[in-house]
């Protein structure tokens, strides 16, 4: 097929038709509305279904009964429409459904503004509805890593029986670049024996329901989940790394104000400064044993983020006290500047480093 | 090699397509690209401005702080990115539209007739393919074989007749920084 240029929220939906989901529910808002109308052209091209709810809360509601027909299916939205589909997942979590649930997140809180924002991440790592349960989540940086992480995404969805997100923002979804369709192996075999998709006259009639009254059996699911969140930690984390090897300094950054980072890291370390990037890829298990590994050669930390100091919790708790940690954020749909952000490294790196 | 580009302009002048093609023709020419609209709460007839990067290397932010040109369709436009230019960069503006005098003495300024001509050609709609094609002669970025495949593609079957106008206008904007 060769390279492609699309915009990036209609590569989710090419992405996501690749893996094998007929099936979406959405709603539209800015700045995704493109993956629901690219949906709506495309899904019936394959023999799919695509249905506009008319919410964002009977979207994820359809998403649970196509799931649980056992079919790979999936449903978008950007901050405020995310925040609505929240007990929905919080369901599909309990009743152990695989689905993917894409949020291209905006500036908050509230109804904010449609600029690009990180400012959902609590929202999306530390579950997000009731009850404990969590969400594996997938942040690309680019729209290629895109075409990837979407069928990653219905991979670690089925294989675990369980919602993923996968995080965007408003830069990811408007911008274009070249992408290649090439499908990863997110088509392992799984019998979906649990599907209630009729019992054919067996007499073995199946349930999925995420009631239970009884205290006893409710705590045994709450067991199983927990179980089940165990492997995806061991399993399932992804974290890339740039000019790491002999770096003093690290930048600790995701999705879009990675990329951001790279181009000013680029331009440090041709002053000389020994600076690199650790970019966790899934947020959700986190990559806390790496960035911990590095904790011995690095004087400094600084982690930037779209927002007013998320993820740097989950950094603090990874280097457990061993190297400083300093943040930088804007807010507001307010994406940094490398110039912006060359400055913050300079300044941090005169103060550590000589 | 590197380019980083913003246009801007009205909505409706055909300042996201500009930008599309020149992302297009940069992606066949084996290039990697960025293309990114401003996408704020826009209205008919306010200002839009896309960014691109065309480079021979991965693009980190697509972003653009310090563009190396700039394509400028209207005076708000030009009151707002003259004086985001690198240092030896190059200021493209339709000289029908934008009569603001330019304050930099540091960089190329092409003011180009590009309605006048485009309305000889016998088609107002291909001014944004003169000032291209005086973009693409000026800094060498790109080939007229790569944006001509980009019209192809972005014109579609329905509208291959306008090939021909399109080229002549690409043309003579390069004969224009001749």
């Amino acid at each position: 097929m060769g390279k492609v240029l699309m915009k990036g929220n209609e590569v989710i939906g090419e992405a996501a038709i690749l893996a094998g989901c007929h099936y979406f529910f959405g709603y539209p808002i800015t700045p995704q509305s493109e993956l629901v109308a690219y949906m709506a052209k495309r899904l019936p091209e394959v023999k799919g279904l695509f249905l506009q709810a008319e919410s964002e809360v009977s979207a994820i509601n359809m998403v649970y009964g196509a799931s649980s027909a056992g079919v790979r299916v999936m449903t978008s939205s950007s901050s405020p429409g995310f925040s609505l589909k929240q007990e929905g997942i919080s369901y599909l979590a309990a009743a152990n459904l695989p689905a993917v649930i894409v949020n291209i997140a905006r500036g908050g809180p509230g109804l904010g503004n449609i600029q690009p924002s990180q400012s959902d991440y609590f929202q999306v790592t530390k579950g997000g509805g009731h009850g404990d349960y969590y969400t594996p989540v997938l942040a690309p940086s680019t729209l290629q890593e895109i075409v990837d992480l979407t069928q990653e995404a219905f991979r670690i969805a089925d294989q675990y029986r369980t919602p993923v997100i996968l995080l965007g923002d408003g830069m990811l979804g408007q911008m274009m670049e070249p992408v290649e369709f090439l499908k990863t192996d997110n088509q392992i075999v799984i019998d979906k024996e649990w599907a209630t998709t009729g019992t054919k006259g067996d007499g073995s009639p199946k349930t999925i329901t995420s009631l239970d009254l009884n205290d006893v059996k409710l705590e045994e699911r709450n067991c199983k989940l927990q179980e089940k969140y165990k492997l995806i930690r061991r399993n399932e984390i992804k974290v890339d790394t740039y000019l790491m090897e002999d770096a003093e300094m690290a930048i600790v950054a995701y999705g879009t104000v990675a990329r951001i980072c790279q181009s000013a890291i680029d331009r440090v370390r041709d002053e000389g400064m020994k600076i690199g990037l650790i970019r966790p890829i899934s947020l959700w298990p986190y990559p806390t044993d790496v960035i911990a590994s590095y904790c011995e050669r690095l004087n400094k930390i600084v982690v930037v983020e779209m927002s007013a100091g998320q993820m740097v919790e989950d950094v603090r708790l990874s280097v457990e006290g061993k190297v400083p940690i300093s943040f930088y954020g804007r807010t507001g749909g307010i994406i940094p500047t490398v110039e912006e952000l060359v400055e913050q490294f300079q300044m941090h790196g005169n103060g550590v480093l000589r | 090699m590197k380019e980083e580009i913003i246009i801007a302009g009205f909505g409706g002048q055909g300042v996201m397509s500009m930008g599309q093609l020149l992302a297009f023709a940069g992606m066949k020419q084996g290039k990697e690209v960025s293309w990114l609209p401003s996408y704020g709460p826009e209205q008919r007839g306010g200002t839009a401005n896309v960014s691109v990067v065309i480079s021979d290397s991965k693009v980190g932010s697509p972003i653009i702080d310090s563009p190396t040109t700039v394509i400028l369709l209207n005076n708000p436009s030009f009151e707002k990115f003259e004086k985001k230019v690198v240092p030896g960069g190059n200021i493209l503006t339709n000289g029908d539209l934008v009569n603001l005098p330019c304050k930099r003495n540091d960089i190329s300024l092409f003011s180009i007739q590009a309605t006048t001509i485009a309305e000889k050609l016998g088609n107002h709609r291909v001014a944004g393919m003169v000032i291209l094609g005086a973009f693409i002669e000026k800094t060498g970025i790109l080939s007229k074989e790569s944006l001509v495949e980009a019209l192809l593609h972005v014109l579609g079957k329905e509208k291959q007749h306008l090939i021909p106008v399109n080229i002549a206008a690409l043309e003579s904007g390069m004969e224009m920084v001749l």
